[in-house]
């Protein structure tokens, strides 16, 4: 990363910055008087809501994987599909392609985002040998695609509504959808409550180091 | 408790909320940005004559988003039979037992959600582009918008809808009702708006209510 000024935080200036309006304030403001927000110069109770949302969503994420997502009634047969389940029968029924989205948007990005999610809160309290730059992106990442993992339970309901044709066919939605839906909804919360300017405070500490070794 | 000053803001600074870095505030001119030099969170980025196209296209959402949740979404025929749904009933599919909280939440994140931030865009934004004075609860309203923005799920919808017709296609014959194409330009047309406002700029132009509304 190119800096040419040396960055300072506003916690080393004496000042604390709304996190949702920007306006900037002394130390010691309880709550931005442009927005309303409380500011803190570091939530120190992030992590422990980051850790608390996220045990909860990985625990929706295991019966959200073993239950069906959704039962198909033909004429003849009742077909019950888990999420891995369904991508592998589209894959095998020629729509590789959409079996990939399903698969990426269902199993990839859910347990990216836990392994992302616990990286980031294990890695801003001990030495990591991403660079605050990486991290940062990785953190922007896990925010920002985090909510696509709905797309499932999105085609889920598009599904089981329009299918729906009496004794000929029949989608329904299995027990799945709503362990899936609660935890993708977790680890989202799980995200939002993770502190970011906690990844680059080991950097302002190791910039006092440098400059004290001096 | 003694009668203490209230806090004064410090304005000619700007802290990155996402890293805590902080500048001396440069309003850049229409067009540009300012970024952050750390992390590259963008801070503030105007555009002229944003908050009449803002106002335009959330009116067209508006309107976009009553009439794509009534009309025909979409229609599949299987040997005679056939079934219309809308987006309403798409969002209300998980109709029995705990699954509707499901059905409820679908509905709020495809439809209540993205109509309710815009028309809170609206309710903000008016005043502050005919040079009124901030509406009453503007600063509330703006919050409940910003807090809403990642429960917002209309275009991730749509790609849904694309991954549902796929899976479908040798199924049954599927045709699209006039709402299915209400909703692909409303989607384009949400995504452009919240790309197109500057909540820096959108907060500042709330910092004149400060005068006439005290706080507490
Ligand atoms: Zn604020
Ligand atoms: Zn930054």
């Amino acid at each position: 990363m190119s800096e040419t000024t040396p960055i300072i935080t506003a916690r080393e200036m004496g000042v604390v910055g709304c996190r949702r309006c920007t306006q900037v304030w002394p130390q010691g403001t309880e709550i931005c008087g442009r927005c309303g927000k409380r500011l803190q110069l570091r939530d120190h109770k992030s992590l422990q809501r980051v850790w608390a949302w996220w045990s909860v969503g990985m625990l929706c994420y295991i019966p959200a994987n073993m239950y069906p997502m959704l039962s198909t009634r033909t004429l003849f047969t009742v077909q019950q599909d888990t999420i891995v389940g369904g991508a592998i029968e589209l894959f095998t029924h020629g729509a590789p392609f959409v079996a990939m989205i399903i698969l990426f948007a269902s199993v990839v990005i859910p347990l990216g985002k836990f392994f992302a999610i616990a990286y980031l809160a294990i890695s801003v309290q001990r030495r990591s040998a991403a660079s605050f730059g990486q991290r940062h992106l990785l953190y922007e990442v896990v925010e920002y695609i985090g909510r696509w993992s709905m797309i499932d339970i999105f085609v889920v309901a598009i599904l089981s509504s329009l299918v729906q044709l009496r004794s000929l066919a029949a989608i329904d939605p299995g027990p799945a959808s709503l362990f899936f839906a609660l935890s993708v909804i977790f680890t989202m919360l799980s995200a939002q409550s993770f502190d970011s300017r906690m990844i680059w405070d080991m950097q302002s500490r190791d910039k006092g180091e440098a400059s004290r070794g001096h | 408790m003694t009668d203490r000053l209230p806090p004064r803001p410090l304005p000619d600074l700007i802290v990155c909320p996402q890293c805590d870095a902080t500048y001396k505030l440069a309003r850049p001119g229409h067009g540009q940005r300012a970024v952050c030099a750390r992390c590259h969170t963008v801070l503030i980025m105007p555009h002229s004559k944003a908050g009449i196209q803002i106002i335009a296209v959330s009116v067209a959402i508006v309107v976009l988003v009553i009439a794509a949740t009534v009309f025909p979404f979409l229609t599949i025929k299987v040997a005679g039979t056939q079934n219309s749904v809308s987006i309403l009933d798409a969002a209300l599919a998980f109709s029995d037992g705990p699954l509707i909280a499901l059905s409820l939440s679908t509905a709020a994140l495809i439809i209540f959600i993205p109509l309710l931030r815009v028309l809170l865009a609206l309710y903000v934004l008016i005043p502050v582009v005919l040079d009124r004075m901030p509406a009453k609860g503007s600063r509330r309203a703006f919050r409940l918008s910003e807090a809403l923005r990642p429960w917002s799920m209309a275009e991730i919808f749509a790609i849904g809808c694309a991954v549902a017709l796929v899976k479908i296609t040798d199924l049954a014959d599927v045709t699209f009702g006039p709402a299915f194409w209400m909703f692909a330009i409303l989607v384009v047309l949400v995504v452009a708006q919240d790309n197109f406002m500057c909540r820096w700029t959108v907060w500042k132009s709330l910092d004149g209510l400060r005068k006439s509304e005290p706080r507490k």
